[in-house]
């Protein structure tokens, strides 16, 4: 069994090139267990090539990536298409690379609120569905590191913060790393250890509140998303110092955050605003 | 009882059919269709080095096979050709280097049309013991990479990632194929065994509920096909391997027929609405 308190991924001025041209360069990125780092960035900010650096399906070019040996992996691509030719039911599809009990399967299934089509053919399902079965699957493989490329895309507004907060309580559940890139700036600065902003190069990078407060980040995305991050930023029992330490609201300074300690919004307060 | 060849033959033919039927599907899920061709095109090539350097017809065919298969995954992986340009290049350019290299053979008559189109009937006991110890090997490794093989077929990044290896089960499958085109070639011939590989498979796909099933259902199918399409044969007299092949295309028809097509349709209906 792997210790997963230890470092799970780690990439070092990773770069990748391709005809020439840099996708990405220079990548710094550390995934622990019980951590959610996540990518965000522009439309061709080098995002997925990052992920698919970290899970080894791409060699960098430069700098180095190195996972820990015995790594088991959870995988959401950004973009899987189910050939016609393929009768796969959902639950089959659920063992695609490691045999899993029935058991778990529904668990998973249910977790994401799609029992009811365990036995249906997976090309029949909408986006939505597809992407929670994708989600499914790679939770009951109950893996050290999850990767998630855009995990929630395609689902519905009121599935997508349910399945955020699914996403966040898994870590805890399960104890794993995961390494998520998201557009939902909102979402992600509310329920992310650490944020990566990526630009071809890493553009800022830390806790979510030092990237919001970042110039390069409003720069990016200008205001609006800095204010949307507001809306969550109440509350919490810690503060993240410019050091990377943490001090606790009992003054105890620590290195990081702990799972036990509150997140960046109020749970409850952060339920009702979902619910409204 | 094997001593009769029309026993031979059937023998020959489903133990063929129960091998080509799993793979085949691989072939469907994969639109790999015209990669069997291009490498029973090359098979041809195969038959005449064996002649030239006096070697065993199976091996040569095998090794050539297999050569050509993975010159196309090497050259799929960093060609600017599209996978049907590049199959089709070399499908015909082996078949064309065979031809040529078959007029170089001046003193050994070869029975052209039996490669072509396959000579069940003349199956020996040698031939029967090959098809079954190659078949029985490739089912064995196909079984035993089948998980790889599969989710790579869905997704390599995927398998990939989730540490499964799919280069190797890649390969792996390249070479399983190959041996199928080599054993194969006597029962159906060079020109019908991506029939035997694609028909039953696709036939298959109309009654299946997931891939093993559709393995399962394939290799019976062609089994089938094959029994028929040899005793429809000894009763009109009609060329085996064409045979098989008519009786395989019959099989996919029946089970387009309305009556079937509407009884699996309400199953599954019916399945979804009790959940």
């Amino acid at each position: 069994m792997l210790d997963r308190s230890s470092n799970l991924v780690t990439l070092e001025n990773a770069g990748l090139n391709r005809g020439g041209a840099w996708l990405v360069r220079g990548v710094d990125l550390t995934v622990r267990g019980g951590e959610v780092v996540t990518l965000i960035g522009p439309n061709g900010a080098g995002k997925s090539t990052t992920a698919k650096i970290a899970l080894g399906l791409l060699a960098p070019d430069e700098g180095s990536a190195k996972r820990a040996p015995g790594l088991s992996v959870g995988y959401v691509p950004q973009k899987l298409s189910i050939d016609w030719t393929l009768p796969l039911s959902v639950a089959r599809f659920m063992g695609l690379t490691n045999r899993i009990a029935a058991a778990e399967i529904k668990e998973a299934l249910d977790l994401v609120g799609i029992a009811h089509l365990a036995g249906s053919e997976v090309r029949h399902l909408s986006g939505g569905e597809f992407q929670r079965a994708l989600l499914a699957r790679a939770i009951a493989r109950k893996p050290d590191l999850l990767v998630l490329d855009e995990p929630v895309q395609g689902v519905d507004f009121s599935g997508e913060i349910a399945l955020y907060e699914l996403i966040s309580n898994i870590r805890t559940s399960l104890g794993c790393g995961i390494l998520m890139i998201s557009h939902d700036l909102h979402v992600v600065m509310a329920s992310t250890d650490s944020v990566v902003c990526l630009n071809g190069h890493v553009c800022c990078q830390g806790t979510p509140h030092a990237v919001a407060e970042s110039s390069e980040y409003r720069e990016l995305f200008g205001g609006r998303a800095a204010a949307t991050l507001a809306v969550y930023e109440h509350a919490h029992d810690h503060t993240h110092l410019s050091d990377g330490t943490v001090q606790h609201a009992d003054g105890s300074v620590t290195e990081y955050c702990h799972p036990d300690d509150g997140h960046h919004h109020d749970d409850e307060h952060g339920e009702a605003d979902h619910a409204g | 009882m094997l001593d009769d060849f029309f026993v031979r033959a059937l023998l020959a033919g489903v133990g063929v059919a129960l091998v080509a039927g799993p793979l085949g599907c691989f072939i469907v899920w994969r639109r790999l269709a015209y990669f069997g061709d291009t490498l029973s095109h090359s098979a041809l090539l195969g038959v005449v080095l064996a002649f030239l350097l006096q070697i065993n017809i199976t091996l040569a065919v095998f090794g050539v096979c297999a050569a050509v298969a993975l010159s196309v995954l090497a050259l799929q992986r960093n060609a600017s050709l599209s996978s049907d340009s590049l199959l089709g290049m070399l499908a015909h350019s082996s078949l064309a280097l065979g031809l040529v290299a078959l007029a170089f053979m001046s003193s050994v008559r070869v029975d052209l049309m039996g490669f072509l189109f396959g000579d069940i009937l003349a199956v020996s006991h040698l031939d029967l013991a090959v098809i079954y110890i190659g078949g029985g090997i490739v089912i064995a490794v196909l079984f035993f990479i089948w998980r790889a093989l599969f989710a790579a077929t869905v997704n390599t990044d995927l398998a990939a990632a989730e540490g499964l290896r799919p280069d190797r089960a890649n390969i792996v499958f390249m070479l399983l194929m190959a041996v199928v085109i080599a054993i194969s070639m006597k029962i159906v011939g060079v020109l019908l065994i991506t029939a035997l590989l694609i028909i039953p498979a696709a036939t298959a796909r109309q009654l299946a509920r997931g891939p093993e099933q559709m393995a399962v259902f394939a290799a019976i199918l062609g089994a089938i096909a094959v029994v028929a399409g040899l005793f429809g044969s000894l009763e009109w007299d009609t060329p085996s391997g064409p045979s098989i092949v008519v009786s395989a295309a019959a099989l996919f028809v029946l089970v387009l027929l309305p009556v079937v097509a509407i009884s699996r349709r309400r199953a599954p209906a019916e399945r979804r609405s009790s959940l």
